[in-house]
């Protein structure tokens, strides 16, 4: 079709890409269509016989690819012809086209493998230096392997400009295919010495590049890099060799103490920032128990933070984030500066201070820096602002709280927060919120009252961010309800209209809350007036039998305290309830004189007189439940719906008798009252029952009844009973009823929850039974779980928050930690209230290893060049009977496909060539002392030229050692069994 | 190492881009979108880093070019700019006294030189004469 004249027709009338650019840059609104009209000239020119039609289509083409991202993965095969043309104008096109698309899965890379192989056998090195760009970004497994010799015979070439690119290939090469770290290796490690300093950056750029893979696989090339380190001039090898040593240095502490001078030397010289910024990260990441080091670089730090240069500032307050954990005062020296750039106009400067912040918090500043930071967060943009306030909330619930010594002011700083306009921390603030209620017990009233503040709040419901938060507030006023002080008030808050406004999951808590605060009012009243109308005993008998409740927690008894909950009633007025410990109830009601036994609570909230239950304002009440729920009986959610029918039916239980028997106040209808006061009393006795955190390990804890086959597998189960449900999944059903939270947080497995559910007991009654079950469903909390639990089983608390997974390795280390240690702290003017923590020993250590499956061939291979071959390396530092040895590895290995260059050198292709790297290894390893005494002289024969300095070197070395590895100690030499003597 | 390079107009249109690393077409266009999104509404008088998805990215402006470089967590912000300065300069002397236009329709010249000064990701040739000698011996 395409003849000859419409060839020629189409050469002289093609667009070139100028033509096709200046044509784009004219389309103001049609481009795609332009571009689509463009791409169906290439797809016709590119199939052109033309070579030069073919290549501006091409070059055309990767043009639109590269930067309009059109698909050019169809032109793969016209790329692979463009690549191939004698050109070079027009092979440039074609390789560059074929960098920009090929990639793994391009099936014509196989057939470039010659082509490319030509081409690094080029003369011309422009050609050479294509291909090995076009390697450095497309070589395959398959390219690498095919084209490593050429590679290993470039890395040795005498035109610099293409030994340096050649370099630079490897690090594909390597990562490609890690066998060609055998033959490449000696080699690269050779370019080390090199004078030049393109090939020292190149070589000193990969080494870095692999270090930072495998740090540990490169210490033996330590004196290499020392060297460099000490003798180059070049700021861009020297930021390289230091990023190496800060790799390394961890490795080795001699290493360390070596390397820290010269790099002070260079941090005191020298001139530019980038190297100077280098240098202070390497010494305050790697050698910062070096005090004067580290000293030197906060000023280093000093100077940067002080620079107008944004940059520098920016840089600075990394460095000095980096510096914090083990050098604080560093941090603190410079704390205004920190402070004043919360407020810099760069969002990731005031995120660097703001970290830098969070790290100077101790309890002792953490008053004064969340006011700092509260104030600061009224000022920023929202983005900010929440950002303070997540790092406030994360800081202070650290570790359970271990800052915080006046939980009253935190939880008045948590209900502050929720107040800022922009907060956006609805799910942390509630979590904190609950949790605080939870574990300590002593601010429950402070929490209660700002619970309050938060739900009375009409404001708060139109955002809806803090729903969250407002959910918490309802649950803790429900959940801590005999601390408020106005239950009634509290009622009302719960039901006010703009409640409308809430997600109806948040409505669900907030029903449940007005069920338990209704229950609790309606408790209160019956025992005032009982204890008004009668001293009557059964009264007593009635609170008695409630000290079934009582559970012994051995883990806790340092916390337990038989906790009463007195009424003593004056009058038909002011009563006073105390009530409520870590984990244990007894129940006693009791009248006039003997009242409460137990002061270990302080806060014992008055209800004032205005508050005491009369009839009338418990009829009040009971009317306003009713009204507030009438619209919920209609609520789509189910959740809502069950629990607004569960109050509206209890009340419709209650209603009759609380009326009547007021009615009747006189006449004592016992039996009518009674019964009504014991459903209220049942219900008020399920719900005083604590909560308590649960620990991560709690379910492990649980010991595993006899009879019960853990092991065996449920497979068969299920096939058994496939349409019955099994066991264990009505069991994760009781313990998640809607808790998502729950197999996040214990991690149990099925069989897990099987044991905890066979060792439930069945004597708890079914109706709190019922009731924690209503519960849990409500209030989606993981914690509540050892509600559940029998009594068998320990309590337990949870070691860590949810919000707190992210810090949880410096959760656990400081755990153990403090694992002998109590949780007051002593010496407070005022003393910490007990936050319930867990034991650490239960703290599961998950460890965080991760780990890195693609670098392990490389690696290996790396060491077992080095190992292998470089004991002496080490031994006789890098001089040439190593490189000989070196040298006759890769022979080794090219003996399979040789090139011609190589046969010349192979003189020694008698040597024991053959023996395999293992052996040789070990027989380097086991030998080292005897084969470096030798070294000298063995490998010196092979290459005559350099030998002889290699023996003056080296026996040198072997002195100098010999007289150091004296008193060299041993054990670190166990940890890196190559070390090189040099360090010593 | 250098993950990619790109040179994105001040009207977010690219005029250039390298990849070290494998990206798929799609992710390509989605990095270039999420970054420009991010630099282009940076001030003028802040800092030239910015973090993102774990890695770096540093950029400078020049004239009405962004100069974006991506580069790993513990890679050197303040080489990655001189480096980013070094190409501007040996653009510059190449096309003599460059700008947006000469890239525009030089597009492959800009590679080349790039390609000139970095392989796989590292810096390769730090001395501007001999990029220069080099591209124009080509």
């Amino acid at each position: 079709m395409a003849g000859g004249t419409s060839s020629i027709m189409e050469t002289l009338f093609q667009r070139t890409l100028d033509d096709m650019i200046k044509g784009l840059r004219l389309q103001l609104i049609g481009e795609s269509a332009f571009v689509s009209k463009a791409l169906d000239e290439i797809r016709r020119e590119v199939k052109s016989t033309d070579p030069s039609t073919k290549s501006t289509a091409l070059h055309k083409l990767s043009y639109l690819a590269s930067l309009h991202f059109h698909d050019m993965s169809w032109a793969a095969f016209h790329v692979v012809e463009v690549m191939s043309s004698s050109r070079f104008s027009y092979k440039r096109i074609g390789y560059h086209a074929a960098s920009l698309s090929f990639n793994d899965d391009t099936p014509v890379l196989l057939l470039i493998t010659n082509q490319l192989r030509k081409d690094l056998g080029s003369t011309n090195e422009f050609e050479v230096s294509l291909a090995l760009e076009c390697l450095s970004r497309i070589a395959t497994a398959d390219l690498a392997r095919d084209l490593t010799p050429e590679i290993f015979t470039l890395l040795s070439t005498t035109k610099l400009f293409v030994r340096k690119k050649a370099i630079g290939v490897v690090l594909r090469l390597f990562a490609k295919y890690p066998d060609a770290v055998r033959v490449c290796f000696k080699r690269l490690v050779e370019n080390l010495d090199s004078s030049d300093p393109q090939i020292l950056s190149a070589v000193v750029s990969v080494f870095c590049e692999l270090a930072s893979r495998d740090p540990g696989s490169y210490l033996p090339l330590a004196p290499e890099f020392y060297r460099i380190l000490v003798d180059s001039k070049n700021n861009w090898v020297l930021i390289k060799v230091l990023k190496i040593f800060a790799k390394l240095a961890p490795l080795e502490p001699r290493l360390a103490k070596r390397v820290v001078e010269p790099i002070c030397d260079h941090l005191r010289r020298t001139g530019a920032k980038s190297l100077m910024f280098e240098c202070v990260r390497t010494v305050v990441s790697s050698f910062s128990e070096y005090e004067s080091a580290a000293k030197l670089a906060v000023v280093k730090i000093r100077e940067l933070l002080v620079d107008d240069d944004p940059n520098l500032k920016y840089l600075g307050l990394q460095a000095l984030s980096i510096v914090a954990p083990k050098h604080l005062w560093a941090v603190l020296e410079n704390k205004e500066f920190v402070i004043k750039s919360l407020s810099d106009g760069d969002p990731n400067i005031k995120t660097e201070s703001l970290r830098l912040v969070m790290a100077m918090v101790s309890e002792t500043n953490v008053v004064e820096i969340a006011r700092v930071l509260v104030n600061y967060s009224l000022k920023s943009d929202p983005e900010f602002c929440n950002e303070i306030l997540g790092s406030i909330l994360s800081t202070c619930s650290r570790n359970v709280y271990e800052i915080i010594i006046d939980f009253d002011w935190y939880v008045s700083l948590i209900g502050e927060m929720s107040r800022i306009p922009h907060c956006q921390k609805g799910d942390e603030i509630e979590n904190q919120l609950i949790d605080i209620g939870m574990r300590v017990q002593d601010v429950r009233p402070k929490l209660v009252r700002v619970a309050r503040d938060l739900l009375i709040d009409p404001a708060l419901l139109g955002n809806p961010f803090l729903h969250k938060i407002l959910s918490a507030a309802a649950w803790v006023s429900g959940e801590y309800v005999e601390f408020s002080r106005n239950p009634f008030e509290l009622m009302q808050a719960i039901f006010q209209p703009r409640t409308s406004l809430l997600p109806l999951s948040v409505m669900a808590v907030y029903i449940h809350s007005a069920f338990k605060v209704l229950i609790f009012c309606l408790h209160c009243y019956i025992l005032q007036r009982e204890s008004i109308t009668s001293s009557c005993p059964e009264n007593l008998v009635l609170g008695v039998s409630e000290s079934v409740l009582k559970r012994e927690m051995p883990e806790d008894s340092g916390l337990i305290r038989t906790t009463c909950e007195a009424l003593p009633v004056q009058g038909d007025k002011g009563f006073n309830r105390r009530a409520s410990n870590q984990s244990s109830e007894v129940f006693s009601v009791e009248n006039g004189g003997d009242r409460t036994i137990n002061h270990g609570q302080t806060s014992t909230p008055n209800f004032s007189e205005k508050s005491s239950f009369t009839y009338e304002s418990i009829v009040k009440l009971i009317n306003l439940v009713e009204l507030a729920m009438g619209p919920c009986m209609g609520s789509h959610d189910v959740e809502v719906l069950e629990r607004a029918r569960n109050l509206l039916c209890f009340i419709e239980v209650i209603k009759g008798e609380i009326t009547e028997c007021l009615e009747h106040k006189e006449k004592k209808k016992e039996s009518e009252e009674m019964k009504a006061s014991e459903i209220i009393k049942l219900m008020s006795d399920a719900f005083s029952e604590e909560l308590g955190p649960v620990s991560l390990s709690a379910q492990k804890r649980v010991p595993i009844p006899e009879g019960l086959e853990l092991k065996e597998s449920l497979d068969d189960l299920g096939t058994i009973c496939a349409d019955i449900q099994v066991p264990p999944s009505n069991d994760s059903n009781l313990f998640s009823l809607g808790s998502p939270y729950n197999g996040e947080e214990v991690g149990v497995s099925a069989s897990e929850l099987e044991s905890k559910e066979e060792s439930e007991p069945s004597n708890e009654a079914t109706a709190l039974l019922t009731d924690h079950r209503k519960r849990h469903g409500l209030y989606y909390l993981p914690s509540e779980k050892n509600e559940i639990v029998p009594n068998d089983y320990p309590p337990a608390n949870d070691p860590k928050l949810r919000d707190n997974l992210n810090n949880d390795t410096e959760d656990l280390v400081k755990l153990t930690e403090q694992s002998l240690v109590t949780n007051k702290k002593p010496n407070h003017a005022k003393p910490r209230p007990v936050v319930v923590k867990l034991d650490e020993r239960d703290v599961v250590t998950i460890t965080a290893k991760r780990p890195e499956p693609n670098d392990n061939l490389l690696s290996g291979a790396v060491r077992e060049v080095l190992l292998g071959s470089d004991t002496r390396t080490t031994t006789s530092q890098h001089n040439p009977p190593d490189k000989a040895s070196s040298k006759r590895k890769g022979k080794e290995k090219l003996n399979v496909d040789p090139s011609s260059k190589l046969k010349e050198d192979l003189g020694d292709s008698e040597k024991p060539d053959h023996e395999n790297p293992s052996s040789r290894r070990s027989k380097h390893r086991t030998h080292g002392k005897e084969r470096r005494q030798k070294s000298p002289s063995k490998p010196a024969e092979e290459r005559e030229n350099n030998g002889q300095k290699g023996k003056q070197k080296s026996s040198h070395r072997a002195r100098h050692k010999a007289q150091e590895r004296a008193d060299a100690p041993l054990n670190a030499v166990s940890q890196t069994p190559v070390i090189p003597d040099f360090l010593l | 190492m250098i993950h990619f390079v790109l040179l994105i107009s001040r009207q977010g249109k690219v005029r250039l881009t390298k990849w070290y690393s494998p990206y798929s077409q799609k992710e390509r266009t989605k990095v270039i979108r999420e970054l420009s999104g991010v630099i282009l509404t940076r001030g003028p008088k802040l800092c030239n880093f910015v973090e993102w998805k774990g890695y770096k990215v540093v950029y400078k402006r020049y004239a009405s070019l962004y100069f974006c470089m991506c580069i790993d967590q513990e890679d050197n912000e303040l080489e990655v700019l001189e480096i980013i300065h070094h190409y501007v300069e040996i653009l510059d002397r190449y096309f003599g006294s460059v700008c947006e236009l000469d890239l525009i329709f030089n597009f492959h010249k800009a590679y080349y030189i790039l390609d000139e000064l970095l392989i796989a990701g590292e810096l390769q040739e730090p001395s501007k004469k001999t990029v220069a000698r080099l591209i124009s011996a080509q």
